[in-house]
């Protein structure tokens, strides 16, 4: 494998986790600014609005998870360099 | 990935057994010896001789160890009711607090220096998903019958050649979103700790990220039995 490639292969595996963790990051940082809104207006609904949120930020991490699976595909498995 | 030193592995190492250094063995008796293997069954070994050694015989005035594990599972039957009705969680209970507790104690033990979590390997995590994952179609279908699998079609007749494509797609990504999930928080963990460990142990920089990963270690336990209970619901509730 030449350098560039391996170069090329880190950039791409870097990339992935880094914009999966922007987008999800944002995502969530707007869902629990919601949920603390809520909460602050109507504190007796704490425990539905906790449950209903990390409900919803397991779902947005899940997206970053997949730029974590597909940065770990890159450098550990990738089909294309074997 | 090469883990720096877990004490079942070097003691099997000692004892005599064939230890893999690669993440899988070749062999039968390798493939057991793997840690995530040996460290499952410490886990569940944990899990059965705990509660037997402090439970011991159940009293009507309970003590200390009784009160524990009372206020622990009437609180996991109590979160459980609260999202699928009493009947259901009691039905669910045994599987679903298994789940709860065998994925807390395995995630918390990979903060101890020496051991690892076994749900930071993928083997471990895409077991219990797909347990997960044809359970809640056992439990649609005898709810449902085959009207179960009406409900991949969507709300709109013409639109069923469609809706169908894109409810499996989403409920084969179930397979995927829910394991990977787990895996990866807990790999990142333990990927951070180790580089951590590495890079300056002698200054206690893992400290905060041992505090975190309690954190996290509850969150995903939570997060893994809350989406099971949600994708049991949504099979078993009546469809629109």
């Amino acid at each position: 494998m030449d350098k560039i490639h391996l170069a090329l292969v880190c950039f791409a595996a870097a990339t992935s986790i880094g914009l999966a963790g922007l987008g999800a990051g944002i995502g969530m940082g707007q869902g629990v600014g919601s949920a603390c809104a809520g909460i602050a207006r109507n504190p007796e609904a704490k425990g539905s609005i906790t449950t209903t949120m990390i409900l919803g930020m397991a779902l947005i991490e899940s997206i970053a998870i997949y730029g974590l699976v597909i940065a770990f595909i890159l450098l550990y498995a990738n089909p294309l360099l074997s | 990935m090469e883990h720096p030193i877990l004490f079942i592995s070097v003691i099997l190492d000692w004892i005599g057994l064939p230890v893999p250094h690669g993440p899988i063995g070749t062999t039968f008796l390798e493939k057991l010896c793997e840690p995530y293997m040996t460290y499952s069954w410490l886990v569940m070994a944990f899990l059965f001789v705990v509660p037997k050694l402090t439970l011991g015989k159940l009293e009507v005035i309970p003590g200390t160890g009784q009160n524990f594990w009372e206020v622990l599972i009437g609180g996991i039957l109590d979160f459980f009711a609260e999202h699928m009705g009493r009947k259901q969680a009691k039905m669910l209970f045994p599987i679903l607090a298994t789940f709860f507790l065998y994925t807390l104690l395995a995630n918390m033990i990979g903060l101890l220096p020496g051991f690892m979590s076994p749900t930071s390997s993928l083997n471990i995590t895409i077991a219990m998903t797909i347990i997960v994952w044809i359970m809640h179609h056992v439990l649609g279908f005898r709810y449902h019958g085959w009207k179960y699998y009406k409900h991949f079609t969507g709300p709109i007749p013409i639109m069923a050649p469609f809706m169908i494509i894109l409810e499996l797609i989403s409920n084969f990504a179930r397979l995927v979103s829910l394991s990977m999930r787990l895996f990866g928080n807990i790999l990142a963990k333990e990927i951070l700790l180790a580089v951590l460990f590495m890079l300056a142990g002698a200054f206690f920089a893992p400290l905060p990220i041992l505090a975190l990963g309690v954190l996290v270690s509850l969150i995903q336990a939570i997060v893994f039995v809350l989406l099971a209970i949600v994708y049991c619901v949504g099979a078993m509730e009546h469809a629109h």
